[in-house]
C-alpha cells in the first residue's frame, strides 16, 4: 500500500494554445485531509479530472507523472473509481430523477455495493448513514431534481459521496451554494471521515474551510504549484498581524520588516497602529509599541486569506508596492 | 405591455447572433431545394406532353400523393409546388419550432433566463424576441423564394403565392411553438409537442391527398403543412388560404402570452409531482439509467409509430379504387403494374419513410450522448466504475433497440392498418413486420455516423449525425426523381435495401450494412475511450 493517495510531478494539460497545468506538484498522504487551494482558473478542477481519468495529460515525460491509490488515473480509471468518491464544483443533476435516485444511483454506479457484510444496502452504501446525511443536510429525497436549488444539488452530491465507503474523496469546491448551517453541517462529517481513516482531498478558494480542516494545504497559480505544506509550516514563513492602540504615535521609521501600515489619531486622543510584520521584526515592533504607550494590543496570525492574496497577487505588483512604500 | 416588453430588441439581437449560422443554413437548404427542383423539372420535362405523363403518374401512385400532395397542374411551376411545396414548408416549420423553444424553454430550463430575467428586461421579452426572429427568418425566407423564383423563368405570381405558402407554414408553427414551450417545463418535450403536430399535419394531409377524391380528402383541410399545396400555387392561386396559418400564428401568439402570464420562471402548467425517495432496485447501472432518461422520449415516438403507420397502412386500401376517371391515368396505372404493384410500391414507399424516421430518431438517441458530455451529467456516470466504452455503449444501445422498435412497430401498424380492411392480416403483418425491420440495418448506419463522430470529434457529432440524416433523406426522398445518376444514390444506405414488400429480397446488402454500421459504432467507441471528456 502506497503511503500517498496522490502523488503528481511535474504535471502538464494543454487545450490547444492554452496551458491549464503547467508543471503542478501535489502529493496527498493517506488519511490526510488536504486543501488544495487557488483562485479561479488557476486549475484545480483540471487537476482533478486528470485525477478521475476524464482528461488525459499531456502525452509523454513533458506531460510530468501522476499516480493516484498506487495506479494510473487514466489507464486504470475503472478499478480505481472503486476506491474513490467524487464531488464536482459545479454539480448537474438528471433534471427528471429524484435526489434520492439519484443518491443511490451514484452510489451503485460506484459499485462498491457488491459485498453484502455489514448491512450495507447492496447499492454502494450503508442506508443508516444515508438517512443520517439526509437529515444532517435537510435534504427532500423525494423531490425533483428540476426543482433543486444550486445548493440542494450540491448536497445531493456531497451526501452520495459521504455515504459511500470510498478510501478517497476528491471534492471540487464542496460548499460552494450552501448555506452557514449546512457550511457547519460539511465541516462535522469531513473531521469524522478523517477521523475513520479517509483520505480527503478539498478543492477551495474559501480558506476559512481549509484553515479549519486542512492538515496540509498545496497553493497553486497559473497551472504551477507555488506553496505546500502543513499551515503551521506556512505561518512560519509569514508574518503576523497587529493592531494596537496607544497614547502616543508609535515610531515606525526605524523599523524595517513592516508591510501595509496605517497610522491614525483616535477619538479618545491617542494614535492607532494597524500592520503586519515579519516575525523576524516582531522583537523591534513591540519595544516601539511599549515607548509608545500601548493601551490595547491583538496581534493573529496572518489568515490564509492574506497569505493568498499574497500569492494570487503579481509579484511585481508587490514589488513596486514595496518599493513605493519605503521611498 | 411596453414595460413587460423592454429589452426585447437587445434580445433579438442576441438571438440573431446566436442563430448566425444555423438560420441562413435552414434558409438555404429551403431555397435550393425549391430552386433546383424548378431547375430540374424546367430541365427534363420541356414538353407539355413530357410533364402530363409525369403528372398522370403523380396522381395515380398513391405513394407520390402521400409524400408530394396533389398536383394543381402541369406547368413546370405546379410540378416544383406539388414536389417540394409541402416539404418546403415542413422545413420552414421546423426550423421555426427549433428557432423559437431554443429562445424560450430551453433557455429558461438552463437557467439562462432567470440571469437576463434579473436585468431590466421585461416579463415578455424573451418570448417576444424568439417571435419577431421567427417572423423575422419567415419573412427572409420568404422574400428570398419570391425573387429566386422568378429568376429561374417562373411566374411571379406562383412565385409569391408558393413563397408566401412555405413562410406563413413557418409562422403558424411559430405560433403553435410559442404555446408549447409555455405548457412543458422541458424543452425537449416543448420541442416534442410541437414536433407532433407538424408530424399529424403531415400525415393528415398525406392521408388526405392519398385517398384520392372518394376518400376523407377534407383532412389536407385539417392542420397547416395541407394548407401550403391548397394554396395552388401557379394554378390559379387561392390566396384567402394564407389566411389561415396566419390566423393560427395570431392565436398562438396570443394564447403563449396569456399562458406566459399565468407561470412562474421555470415552472410549466403542469406541477412537478414528488418522485420516490429512494432508485428502485431496477436502475442500478449505465444501461438501467440510458434507459431511464430516454424511455419516456421513446415511447412518444412509439405512439406516434404506432398511430402513424396504422393509419398510412389502412389508406393503402383505397388504393387503386381511385383510377378510371381518365383514359391517361389508367395507361399509366396499368404500365406501373396495376393494383397489386401499385399497393406495394405504397408500402415500399411508408416503410422506407418509416426507415428515414427511425433513423432520426437513432441519431436522436445517440447524440444524447453528447448532450450528457456537455452537460456534465458524464462526470458522476464515469466517476464511477463505469468504464467509457460501457457508457457509451448503454445510450448506443437504447438508439439501437429503439430503431428495431419503431420498424417493428411500422411494419406490424401498417400490416394490421390494410389487412384488416384489405384482408388476409396475419400475412400482411408479417410480411410488413419483415419489410419494417429490413430498413433496420440502413438506419444502423446512420446512427453509426453520429456514434463515429461523437467519439472521434465530440463537438461536430451533432452537426455529422444530423448531415448524415438530411443527405439520405435529400437523395431517397427528392433523389429519384431529380434523376440522379445512380452512384450518387448509391451514398445513402437506404438505397441498397430491398423494396419490399414486392421486391426481391436478398440478404447480402443486410448484412454487409450491418456490419458497417456495427464498425462504425465500434470505431466510436474507440475514440470515446481516447479522448477527453469536455463539455
Amino acid at each position: 500500500m502506497n503511503a500517498n493517495a496522490i502523488e503528481a510531478a511535474g504535471l502538464r494539460k494543454s487545450f490547444g494554445k492554452t496551458t491549464a497545468l503547467d508543471g503542478l506538484d501535489l502529493t496527498v498522504r493517506a488519511g490526510e485531509v488536504h486543501a488544495f487551494l487557488g483562485p479561479n482558473g488557476a486549475g484545480k478542477t483540471t487537476t482533478i479530472r486528470i485525477l478521475l481519468g476524464l482528461l488525459r495529460k499531456d502525452r509523454g515525460p513533458a506531460g510530468g507523472t501522476v499516480t493516484l491509490l498506487g495506479g494510473d488515473p487514466w489507464r486504470d480509471a475503472t478499478s480505481l473509481h472503486g476506491r474513490l468518491a467524487y464531488v464536482p464544483g459545479d454539480v448537474t443533476l438528471w433534471p427528471g430523477l429524484t435526489g434520492g435516485e439519484i443518491i443511490d444511483l451514484l452510489g451503485k454506479l460506484r459499485g462498491s455495493g457488491k459485498d453484502s457484510a455489514s448491512g450495507k444496502s447492496g447499492d454502494g452504501h450503508d442506508s443508516r448513514r444515508r438517512q443520517e446525511l439526509i437529515e444532517r443536510f435537510q435534504l427532500d429525497p423525494a423531490k425533483k431534481a428540476r426543482t433543486y436549488s444550486k445548493g440542494n444539488r450540491q448536497k445531493v452530491a456531497l451526501i452520495a459521496a459521504l455515504a459511500s465507503d470510498a478510501e478517497l474523496l476528491l471534492l471540487d469546491e464542496p460548499t460552494a451554494g450552501l448555506d452557514p448551517l449546512m457550511e457547519e453541517a460539511f465541516r462535522e462529517s469531513i473531521t469524522a471521515e478523517r477521523q475513520r481513516g479517509r483520505t480527503v482531498l478539498l478543492s477551495s478558494h474559501i480558506l476559512s474551510e481549509a484553515e479549519a480542516l486542512a492538515d496540509r494545504v498545496t497553493i497553486i497559480r497559473k497551472g504551477t504549484t507555488v506553496e505546500t505544506g502543513t499551515l503551521a509550516e506556512m505561518r512560519h514563513l509569514t508574518r503576523t498581524s497587529i493592531d494596537a492602540e496607544t497614547d502616543r504615535p508609535v515610531d515606525t521609521g526605524s523599523l524595517a520588516g513592516l508591510h501595509d501600515a496605517v497610522a491614525q489619531a483616535t477619538a479618545a486622543g491617542g494614535s492607532r497602529l494597524r500592520c503586519e510584520v515579519d516575525n523576524a521584526a516582531l522583537p523591534a515592533l513591540l519595544r516601539a509599541l511599549t515607548d509608545a504607550g500601548p493601551r490595547t494590543l491583538t496581534s493573529r496570525p496572518p489568515t490564509l486569506e492574506e497569505l493568498f492574496l499574497r500569492h494570487y497577487e503579481d509579484p511585481n505588483a508587490e514589488r513596486a508596492r514595496e518599493v513605493a512604500r519605503h521611498d | 405591455m411596453t414595460d413587460a416588453l423592454a429589452g426585447t430588441r437587445v434580445l433579438a439581437r442576441f438571438a440573431l447572433r446566436r442563430d448566425r449560422i444555423m438560420l441562413p443554413a435552414w434558409v438555404y437548404v429551403v431555397l435550393i431545394g425549391t430552386v433546383s427542383n424548378a431547375y430540374t423539372f424546367a430541365r427534363l420535362y420541356k414538353s407539355a406532353a413530357q410533364r402530363a405523363s409525369l403528372v398522370a403518374t403523380g396522381e395515380s401512385d398513391p405513394a407520390l400523393l402521400f409524400l408530394y400532395g396533389r398536383l394543381n397542374g402541369d406547368s413546370v411551376g405546379a410540378l416544383t409546388a406539388w414536389r417540394y411545396g409541402v416539404w418546403a414548408s415542413l422545413f420552414a416549420a421546423l426550423m421555426t419550432i427549433f428557432l423559437v423553444i431554443r429562445h424560450t424553454r430551453a433557455d429558461e430550463e438552463s437557467g439562462r433566463l432567470e440571469l437576463l430575467g434579473s436585468a431590466r428586461v421585461g416579463r415578455h421579452a424573451p418570448l417576444m424576441s424568439a417571435l419577431v426572429v421567427a417572423v423575422a427568418a419567415n419573412v427572409i425566407l420568404t422574400v428570398a423564394l419570391a425573387v429566386v423564383l422568378p429568376i429561374v423563368g417562373l411566374p411571379v405570381a406562383g412565385s409569391v403565392a408558393l413563397a408566401l405558402a412555405v413562410g406563413t407554414c413557418g409562422l403558424a408553427f411559430a405560433g403553435i411553438s410559442a404555446v408549447a414551450a409555455q405548457l412543458t417545463a422541458s424543452a425537449r418535450a416543448a420541442r416534442g409537442l410541437a414536433i407532433s403536430v407538424l408530424g399529424a399535419s403531415f400525415l393528415l394531409r398525406a392521408v388526405g391527398d392519398s385517398a384520392g377524391a372518394s376518400g376523407p380528402s377534407w383532412l389536407t383541410w385539417a392542420l397547416p403543412l395541407g394548407w401550403a399545396e391548397l394554396v395552388r400555387p401557379f394554378a390559379s392561386e387561392r390566396w384567402w388560404v394564407l389566411a389561415l396559418p396566419v390566423a393560427v400564428f395570431a392565436a398562438g401568439t396570443g394564447l403563449a402570452f396569456a399562458l406566459a402570464a399565468r407561470r412562474d420562471l421555470g415552472a410549466g402548467l403542469l406541477p412537478d409531482r414528488p418522485g420516490r425517495p429512494r432508485a428502485s432496485a431496477a436502475l442500478r447501472g449505465p444501461l438501467t439509467l440510458a434507459w431511464r432518461l430516454q424511455w419516456p422520449s421513446l415511447a412518444a415516438w412509439a405512439a406516434g409509430y404506432a398511430v402513424l403507420f396504422a393509419v398510412c397502412g389502412a389508406a393503402g386500401k383505397g388504393i387503386g379504387q381511385l383510377v378510371g376517371t381518365s383514359g391517361a391515368l389508367r395507361t399509366e396505372f396499368t404500365r406501373l403494374g396495376g393494383q397489386p404493384a401499385i399497393v406495394n410500391a405504397y408500402l415500399a414507399g411508408l416503410m422506407l419513410l418509416a426507415g428515414l424516421i427511425a433513423a432520426g430518431y437513432g441519431v436522436m438517441a445517440v447524440l444524447r450522448l453528447r448532450a450528457e458530455e456537455s452537460g456534465n451529467l458524464a462526470d458522476p456516470v464515469l466517476a464511477g466504475k463505469t468504464g467509457r466504452a460501457l457508457w457509451g455503449a448503454s445510450h448506443i444501445a437504447v438508439a439501437v433497440c429503439g430503431m428495431a422498435l419503431l420498424l417493428a412497430i411500422a411494419g406490424i401498424a401498417t400490416g394490421l392498418g390494410y389487412g384488416v380492411l384489405a384482408g388476409n392480416t396475419g400475412h400482411e403483418v408479417t410480411a410488413l413486420l419483415g419489410a419494417g425491420l429490413a430498413e433496420l440495418p440502413a438506419a444502423l448506419v446512420i446512427a453509426g455516423l453520429a456514434a463515429a463522430a461523437f467519439g472521434l470529434a465530440a463537438r461536430a457529432s451533432v452537426a455529422v449525425g444530423w448531415t448524415a440524416l438530411g443527405l439520405a433523406v435529400l437523395l431517397n426522398i427528392f433523389g429519384t426523381v431529380v434523376q440522379l445518376s445512380h452512384w450518387v444514390l448509391d451514398i445513402s444506405p437506404f438505397t441498397h435495401i430491398p423494396h419490399l414488400p414486392g421486391g426481391t429480397a436478398s440478404a447480402a446488402p443486410l448484412i454487409w450494412l450491418t456490419g458497417a454500421g456495427l464498425a462504425l459504432i465500434a470505431v466510436g467507441l474507440a475514440g470515446l475511450r481516447r479522448r477527453d471528456i469536455t463539455a
